[in-house]
């Protein structure tokens, strides 16, 4: 869900010319270790370019699932019986503790949340630009967690591997709790394409709509992927974006056939000689205007995001006030 | 308005018991109370611990990584701590 | 005991697992709401413990309503097929959140309460509500100690959480008389040993509230002759358009399986 970000970060310039090394030892100490393949730790000396893709990598990560509990949180309330319900409420609640796990990751490498998070909230920062199209029936908490948090997990497995440690034990966590959303979201729909026709009519209406955002999860094509070089190179970025995308389309046709639903895609066809799908064209100038806030919701995620941040700043200033209390309490007391 | 951060605080569980406490993450909190509630909403939720440490980061001492050579490396030529180095005769060697 | 005993006492008993059912249905309901909005990320997890615990006692308490009830209905019919004046719950629950001082203010005070009437009916003669409140006493424990924590927090916090909390405390207040009213049902349910009378938990309530309150420098309004009704089936204007979201999927899509 964040690459695609990435790589948009470093098409745009904002990233700074990698390789300002000062220390060529440390460098080639850093560079060996990554060429055996081993993990770099949070204290372990480390090239500046290293630590910033990795910061905004992981917090734009952090960010996307933190955003991402809004367009399913809008059906918590309406969630059509009571397990439902509660399956819902703890896929959204595992999502803010993915954001957590992650911005912790982060934080780890001399960064604070509330920094990261204001980088979010001032536009500086980007997240999956797939939470900015809007959660219209209850099929889409389906969808989404077939199709969203499936092409969610094709890129996040590879990143249980990355050299940085405590991303990629982060990612191990995610991984682990987010393979439950897949199959939740994929049982939901099973119940509705064996209801009434109204209900497989939503389902089909909601795969119409999020089949090519999903597909956009990936990034770029390779070619204009200008970033993948370094991250490849330091483990941040193991398979490229057509890769996945490839991937994940090819495990998630059957899935469609299975399900009885068909994917808007006129043009997918399998291609034997390849031995995988070929796929249609896809609207880069549709995510290039989402990615650049004119989605559906851009305005409304940002703005529920920020307000729930500053109407929660009386709460997290009360806390510390009372801790200060207790703390100078105690001393007198001794 | 006091706009600090609440402090950092790192997570230990012992998923069961006859187990070490493990470091699992961290998370924010203004007090211990809430730290330790807090990773039991944040790292238990699927059942993962049974007893849980929390400490403040601050109060964690790491060792210096520069210094990684002089603390650990000493250590490796030591093969006779190990007790594969003793070669015994076949009869007695699961000792 | 002669039959219309009987019908009347059965009807007490599914009336009283609805107003524990419906009144976590409820609650639940509306901390779900902060999902995705809280203060910090810390508490958006929490809360949604809370709610999740809440849904799950619910569950529970009106599945087994709806089978001691004898017409067929589960859970679900019971949560997204009833009218606004069949629910059970109390006032306080349907209320909408306020701000996170309400919110946790809301939580200490109906998880308190909820406290005393589990311990109370952990040896019910009602083998299977027994069962449920000894679970659920293990979750609203915790839940209790969150929210207590918090109460202190903002009431010995800064001059406006502490405005804002005990704010709070002067508009709650008042629904908790509710819990404490005599009822001839509960009376005949305690006379079969299924249930405890909630009017007798008054004492243990107030000793377990009132010393988190002093921490927390908060004042306990003076008493008013205000009575809501909610587990009566009377409730306030906040209830329905409630229950219009949660019931939506249901009411539109009749005999659909989800």
């Amino acid at each position: 869900m964040y690459t695609q970000a990435m790589d948009i970060a470093a098409a745009r310039g904002e990233d700074p010319a990698p390789g300002q090394v000062t220390d060529a030892g440390y460098q080639a100490e850093f560079d060996a270790k990554i060429d055996r393949g081993d993990f770099i730790e949070p204290k372990d000396w480390m090239p500046e370019a290293y630590r910033r893709t990795l910061v905004r990598q992981i917090s734009q990560h952090a960010h996307s699932e933190i955003v991402g509990m809004l367009p399913e949180g809008n059906w918590i309330g309406r969630a059509p019986t009571l397990e439902r319900k509660a399956i819902l409420l703890a896929k959204v609640q595992d999502e803010g503790g993915h954001g957590l796990y992650l911005y912790a990751a982060a934080e780890t490498l001399g960064v604070s949340r509330d920094t990261l998070v204001e980088a979010l909230h001032a536009g500086r920062a980007k997240y999956s630009s797939i939470f900015n199209y809007p959660t219209l029936t209850w099929a889409d908490v389906g969808v989404i967690g077939w199709l969203v948090d499936g092409a969610a997990i094709m890129n996040q497995i590879p990143l249980c591997r990355c050299s940085y440690g405590p991303y990629a034990r982060a990612m191990i966590r995610v991984c682990r709790e987010e393979s439950f959303h897949q199959r939740q979201g994929y049982d939901l729909l099973l119940a509705m394409m064996s209801g009434t026709a109204a209900q497989r009519d939503m389902v089909q209406d909601a795969v119409n709509r999020w089949w090519w955002p999903a597909l956009m999860m990936f990034g770029p094509h390779d070619a204009q992927s200008l970033n993948s070089g370094d991250s490849t190179r330091w483990g941040i970025k193991r398979i490229t974006n057509d890769e996945l995308r490839q991937k994940f389309v090819d495990a998630t046709i059957p899935q469609a056939k299975l399900l009885g639903v068909t994917v808007p895609d006129p043009d997918l066809r399998w291609n034997e000689a390849r031995g995988a799908h070929d796929v249609g064209a896809i609207d880069w100038d549709e995510f290039w205007s989402v990615v650049n806030g004119n989605g559906p919701c851009n305005q409304e995620r940002l703005a529920a995001r920020i307000r729930a941040w500053e109407e929660g700043a009386w709460v997290r200033e009360a806390a510390m006030a009372h801790a200060a209390k207790s703390e100078a309490r105690a001393a007198g007391g001794r | 308005m006091d706009r600090r951060e609440w402090p950092l605080w790192e997570v230990f569980i012992r998923s069961r018991n006859g187990l070490d406490h493990k470091h699992c993450g961290s998370l924010h909190a203004p007090d211990a109370r809430l730290a330790l509630q807090s990773a039991r909403d944040v790292y238990t939720r699927r059942q993962e611990g049974t007893s849980i440490w929390v400490v403040r980061a601050e109060h964690i001492v790491a060792s210096d990584p520069d210094a990684k050579a002089e603390l650990f490396d000493p250590a490796a030529d030591k093969i006779y701590r190990h007790p594969t180095f003793y070669v015994l005769p076949d009869d007695v060697n699961h000792m | 005991m002669s039959v219309a005993i009987a019908d009347d006492l059965r009807a007490a008993h599914v009336d009283y697992l609805l107003r524990l059912g419906d009144s976590a249905l409820i609650l639940g309901q509306r901390l779900s709401e902060w999902c995705g909005h809280a203060p910090v990320l810390e508490e958006d997890l929490a809360l949604a413990n809370v709610a999740l615990d809440l849904i799950g006692q619910a569950r529970l308490l009106l599945s087994h309503a709806g089978v001691l009830e004898g017409h067929g209905r589960d859970e679900d019919q019971l949560a997204f097929l009833r009218a606004e004046r069949e629910f059970r719950n109390v006032t306080m629950v349907e209320l909408p959140n306020g701000d996170f001082a309400r919110t946790v203010l809301r939580n200490f005070l109906f998880t308190a309460f909820q406290r005393e009437v589990m311990t109370g009916l952990q040896g019910s003669a009602d083998a299977a509500l027994a069962a449920i409140t000894v679970k659920s006493l293990k979750e609203t424990r915790y839940n209790l100690e969150h929210a207590a924590g918090w109460v202190v927090r903002l009431g010995d916090g800064t001059d406006e959480s502490h405005a804002r909390i005990q704010r709070a405390v002067d508009e709650l207040w008042p629904y908790t008389e509710e819990w404490f009213a005599p009822d001839a049902g509960d009376e005949a349910l305690a006379g079969a040993g299924i249930a405890l009378c909630w009017s007798n938990t008054r004492g243990a309530w107030t000793d377990a509230v009132t010393p988190v309150l002093e921490a927390a420098t908060l004042v306990i309004p003076a008493g008013t002759a205000f009575r809501s009704t909610g587990r009566l089936g009377v409730h306030g204007e906040h209830l329905g358009p409630l229950l219009s979201e949660m019931q939506v999927l249901q009411r539109t899509y009749p005999g659909a399986t989800w």
